[in-house]
């Protein structure tokens, strides 16, 4: 974590957006916007959250330390360290797992590293294994950053991460060619 | 089969564009104000004649659950969409959300209305980024069309939408947990009673339903709840979106009628089972926190709640997980074992250390090193842990595990005798 002492601030248009969802809300009830406030504190910080930014959210709406950090730490997607540019999050939940997870697995531990949870050496990605993605029509799925790419095999899998390597992502979505959820006839 | 004219999500798929001009064009947003003018008493009633059944999971009738807000309350009434779809195997609200937003829209508008609702939040899974990209626009165009807002579609009703992402729990789709998400804070399911019918968000009467169940509503209503219900058997009742992964030719989500029986719609819309009917070993027929039932019963069952829960399962989400004989059923098992283990809220002592114990138990017989005693103790801590929590997230990861049991014991037992002699 970050030494510097209150570095953070939302830059200008992220202060629009944080006053934006604040509107949500009823006056009164300021804390029911800490998971959309550190979500977007989090894109402004390359997807990772320090405790000096918590402690910026959680003095924006008004409520205790503490309590921003047991949002942060109960939920899956706020990350308190850095993660590379790409995070390629793997699906292994059950339905993944009976159409190939683990050929996708083996795919990102080719092209980005042995373990997971480690930055590539030209850090550019991480990989992790997740559970459910809710997509399981399209199995097996990754989702890198805020993208899907589903139906995938070891050699799409291999493709897709290279399509970020080279600089010129794949088409999200369906890498076998079909369209969204529907059967291919 | 379910006709082309009967089915309510006809862009389910996306194979038009979701924007409101496209969806009026498809039947959206026809003389809303019509439907509202009818007033609430109608369409509470329209709705109990559709014997629509929640979507979400536990199936329990919408009209019903409606009835259930007070009509005189002093504070503010809430309907809650729950959007934070996240059951193993299932995925029919995300293509709800991105292909017919408008229809989910629509119907937040008749719910609330019906509800005494000013006020709607949707709650999206946080992994649904693109989907909800998708949604806001729609609601965007809702607004603009003064569709939503004051004087919503010219109703005389004022009524808003916010949407809010989730952020990666699994336990936010229960409802009281998602209620606490809300309020920003961890997903811990409440105790209940209260009932969110009388003290939900913000202690205020709240209604939670499912995106499918919020969606079909305004074609129920132009409809005719009777239309609805003239699908499927009494009680298992309407239209279904059903989503088959899994070792299938071709994966898919399909609307269908209710009651359809498993094998014909895995084999007229999944292109059948990997090697064909006779390759098949076992099906969870509902998401995965519904037992599995064996091929024999698979030959014959009907995909509704009545029919699934007769046959010790339930129909769940209709997430239709296909297993071949290819499959390690243990692993497959120990996988959602996982996944529970995974989501736990902590809250509950039973299901924190309960979730973890049984996948490492599960983990132990997949790799043949557990004797029939072991299953045994299994199976007994899956009764301690049912039953004994605040939420159904251990009824939940409990019942894989008994239905893996109930129908291969044997064969998994035979399978540990001929590794120990190895």
């Amino acid at each position: 974590m970050s030494n510097q002492k209150n570095a953070f601030v939302f830059n200008k248009e992220n202060e629009i957006k944080a006053k934006e969802i604040l509107l949500k809300y009823p006056t009164d009830r300021r804390q029911s916007a800490i998971m959309p406030l550190l979500d977007l504190a989090q894109r402004q910080n390359e997807n990772w959250l320090s405790r000096d930014i918590v402690e910026y959210v959680a003095d924006y709406l008004e409520m205790p330390f503490i309590k921003a950090w047991e949002v942060v730490t109960f939920y899956s997607m706020y990350y308190t360290k850095y993660n590379g540019k790409y995070l390629v999050q793997v699906c292994g939940t059950t339905p993944c797992w009976l159409r190939g997870s683990d050929q996708v697995i083996k795919a990102c531990k080719e092209v980005i590293s042995p373990e997971p949870n480690t930055v590539s050496s030209d850090g550019l990605f991480s990989w992790m294994q997740v559970e459910c993605l809710g997509a399981c029509v399209n199995a097996p799925l990754v989702q890198i950053n805020d993208d899907y790419y589903e139906d995938l095999t070891y050699d799409t899998t291999k493709n897709v991460l290279q399509s970020l390597i080279d600089g010129s992502p794949l088409s999200i979505g369906s890498q076998s060619g079909r369209k969204s959820s529907k059967a291919v006839s | 089969m379910l006709k082309e004219k009967d089915k309510i999500f006809t862009n389910l798929f996306g194979d038009e564009p979701f924007h409101l001009k496209n969806a009026q064009a498809r039947g959206d947003w026809d003389n809303t104000k019509e439907l509202i003018k009818k007033g609430r008493e109608w369409i509470i009633d329209e709705m109990k004649k559709s014997e629509l059944r929640g979507r979400g999971g536990a199936g329990f009738p919408t009209g019903l659950k409606w009835s259930f807000m007070p009509k005189d309350s002093k504070l503010t009434n809430y309907l809650v969409v729950n959007a934070d779809e996240s059951e193993p195997g299932t995925c029919k609200d995300r293509d709800m959300i991105r292909n017919e937003p408008h229809k989910l829209i629509e119907g937040c508008l008749l719910a609330s209305f019906a509800m005494n609702a000013h006020t709607c939040y949707i709650y999206i899974r946080g992994e649904y980024f693109n989907e909800a990209v998708v949604l806001q626009k729609a609601i965007d165009e809702a607004y603009d069309a003064g569709l939503i807002g004051k004087n919503a579609a010219k109703s005389g009703w004022d009524f808003d939408i916010f949407l809010h992402r989730g952020a990666g729990a699994y336990i936010c789709g229960e409802e009281t947990a998602l209620l606490e998400s809300l309020e920003g804070k961890k997903g811990q399911p409440r105790l209940k009673p209260p009932f969110p019918a009388n003290k939900g968000l913000y202690g205020s009467p709240t209604t939670v339903n499912n995106v499918e169940t919020i969606a079909v509503v305004p074609t129920i209503l132009r409809r005719g709840g009777e239309w609805f219900s003239s699908f499927g058997r009494p009680k298992n009742t309407g239209t279904k979106v059903f989503c088959i992964s899994g070792h299938v030719n071709n994966p898919c989500n399909i609307e269908e009628e209710m009651s359809i029986p498993l094998r014909e719609l895995v084999e007229k819309h999944a292109g059948g089972v990997t090697g064909g009917w006779d390759n098949l070993k076992a099906v969870i027929p509902g998401g995965s926190s519904v037992p599995l039932i064996p091929k024999s019963t698979c030959d014959t069952v009907l995909m509704d709640f009545d029919s699934l829960s007769a046959v010790k399962s339930g129909l769940g989400t209709a997430a239709v997980i296909v297993m071949d004989k290819s499959t390690d059923l243990v692993k497959a098992i120990s996988k959602l074992s996982h996944f529970y283990k995974h989501e736990s809220c902590g809250q509950c002592t039973p299901c924190r250390e309960g979730t973890g114990w049984m996948w490492r138990m599960m983990e132990k017989i997949g790799n043949g090193r557990a004797s029939s005693n072991d299953i045994d103790k299994l199976l007994d801590v899956t009764k301690q842990i049912e039953g004994h929590t605040i939420c159904a997230l251990g009824d939940a990861a409990a019942w894989p595990i008994q239905g893996l049991f109930r129908h291969f014991r044997d064969e998994i037992e035979e399978q540990l005798k001929k590794t120990k002699a190895a």
